[in-house]
């Protein structure tokens, strides 16, 4: 792999950019792998990554349907924090949060990790209330958290309608510093890239159609390309994760639903940092081409269709707008719409499967983007050594039979009522 | 959007309904505790036809069972709920 660095563009400059590889090979399935990843998506690779990374283990595969970066991690609002209120979840995403301070150094590709604060409005006393107990739990465990007053807000977010007689009055703010956003496309191909020097095999268009058997053991997955051989088979392919895992048989906590965001033309800097309201559902950053980012509710229906429906972004605009009127003057440039694997707690499924050597990662609800790094890392554990990793444990398969759920918004097994 | 045949109303704008859960996924209160967990929790989530509970919640409150094409959107039959329109 040729490092990635100033010097190298200089030369570029100099010979007319004729020195630049490709930064994956276009690799050809062996027959059969220690380690293979069902989906090239940012989980998959970053997956990959640490199991080469941490792990030593060169004789992995990445099996993409589609190509890299065309699903999920290539059809999110880029957002990155770590401010959930319940241990495991927070433990989780802080580690996470860890990695992507490091990130660009680590796989010598600029993933854009932009630090400029995760601010979650409050609109009444209760909201307050619920974000100064989140704040506390978040800060006991040594996460930032702060709360911020009305008056910090404004001179924070200027454009934001302060006003009394406002449609979401705004009483102050819990915000996360560290919080921000990445450039998402710059994560797939930063771990592939990485992923791919370490000598994992990329295999773009190869959709796995079937798991081969041996008794109860996984021992490999029928593709379009064909039969390739494996010690070990991750699931990696949030929003699919269901018809995947219903093809080894097993029946997963997970529906399917669409979730839609849209982004506006390119302006000049007006929301400095990443606005979100959780009573209503909306989220606003600006993203570093100009465009204000936005998102809102899922759909709440079960769908595949990668499409979402307009009266959802309708409300998602309808409450950015009335949070920063301004924002009524720009033009929409465009939405788009992912699949996400709605799971009956709202966490994340990480590890083992009743199945010998075949595993699960799925379940990511809206905040997949989020957890790339810190799912890569603790799945290549998984995968590698056989067992769970520590911050990953209580995020097992089988806490929904346990009763050992992790339900941050305390909605129970009906994700369309969150 | 797309159109849900209500057999009282008519064809009505989905935003009209409200998805409650699939019919497998509805717990049998005479059934053992044991397969109560997973009734709640698993579902089949396959990329095609299930048959979904749906409310007409902003029409004539019906509950109904939509048997609906989860990457089309095409809906194959509408039944009002009923005993004997679950499992």
């Amino acid at each position: 792999m040729n490092r990635y660095s100033a010097f190298g563009l200089i030369r570029g400059a100099i010979g007319g950019h004729k020195h630049w590889q490709p930064a994956w090979r276009d690799a050809e399935p062996r027959a059969s792998y220690d380690v293979i990843v069902i989906g090239g998506g940012g989980h998959g690779l970053a997956t990959a990554y640490y199991l080469a990374k941490v792990h030593g283990l060169r004789n992995v595969a990445v099996l993409e349907k589609g190509w890299i970066g065309g699903g999920n991690v290539g059809r999110n609002t880029t957002l990155v924090r770590s401010n959930y209120r319940l241990k495991p979840l927070h433990d989780f995403f802080e580690f996470g949060l860890k990695l992507w301070e490091h990130l660009s150094d680590e796989l010598n590709y600029n993933v854009m990790f932009s630090p400029r604060g995760s601010l979650v409005l409050g609109h009444s006393d209760a909201d307050m209330t619920v974000l100064a107990q989140r704040g506390d739990a978040m800060a006991c465990d040594g996460i930032d958290a702060e709360l911020l007053t009305r008056d910090q807000v404004a001179k924070i977010e200027p454009l934001l309608d302060m006003s009394r007689d406002a449609r979401f009055p705004i009483e102050g703010a819990l915000i996360q510093r560290r919080g921000g956003t990445a450039r998402h496309d710059a994560v797939a191909w930063g771990y592939a890239r990485a992923a791919d020097a370490l000598g994992v095999d990329i295999i773009q268009k190869c959709e796995v159609t079937g798991f081969v058997r041996d008794g109860d053991r996984v021992t490999g997955v029928e593709t379009t390309r064909g039969r390739i051989g494996a010690g070990r088979v991750g699931i990696c392919v949030a929003g699919h994760s269901g018809h995947v895992a219903d093809m080894a048989g097993l029946r997963l906590p997970i529906e399917s639903q669409t979730l839609q965001a849209l982004v506006t033309e390119g302006v000049k800097p007006m929301v400095r940092s990443v606005v979100q309201s959780h009573s209503i559902h909306c989220y606003i950053s600006q993203s570093d081409k100009g465009g204000i980012v936005m998102g809102g509710d899922p759909d709440n229906w079960p769908s595949y269709a990668r499409r979402g429906q307009p009266t959802i972004v309708e409300g998602a605009i309808a409450q950015a707008i009335a949070l920063m009127p301004a924002l009524s003057r720009l033009r929409m440039l465009r939405t788009w719409s992912g699949v996400t694997d709605m799971s009956f707690d709202g966490s994340p499924i990480i590890g083992t499967t009743p199945i010998a050597n075949l595993f699960l990662n799925g379940g990511w609800c809206y905040g997949g983007f989020k957890a790339t790094p810190a799912s890569g890392f603790t799945y290549a554990h998984t995968l590698a050594t056989g067992t769970p990793h520590p911050l990953a444990m209580p995020f097992a398969l089988d806490r929904f039979a346990r009763g050992a759920t992790i339900d941050e918004s305390g909605a129970g097994p009906l994700p369309n009522h969150r | 959007m797309y159109l849900i045949p209500c057999p009282h109303c008519g064809p009505r704008a989905q935003a009209e309904f409200t998805y409650e859960r699939t019919t497998d996924s509805v717990v049998d209160p005479a059934g053992p505790v044991g397969t109560a967990m997973g009734t709640l929790f698993t579902r089949a989530n396959p990329m095609g036809m299930d048959d979904e509970i749906w409310r007409h919640t902003y029409g004539c409150r019906a509950w109904l069972v939509l048997t609906r094409d989860r990457l089309t959107h095409a809906i194959a039959a509408v039944r009002t709920i009923g005993p004997e329109a679950l499992p």
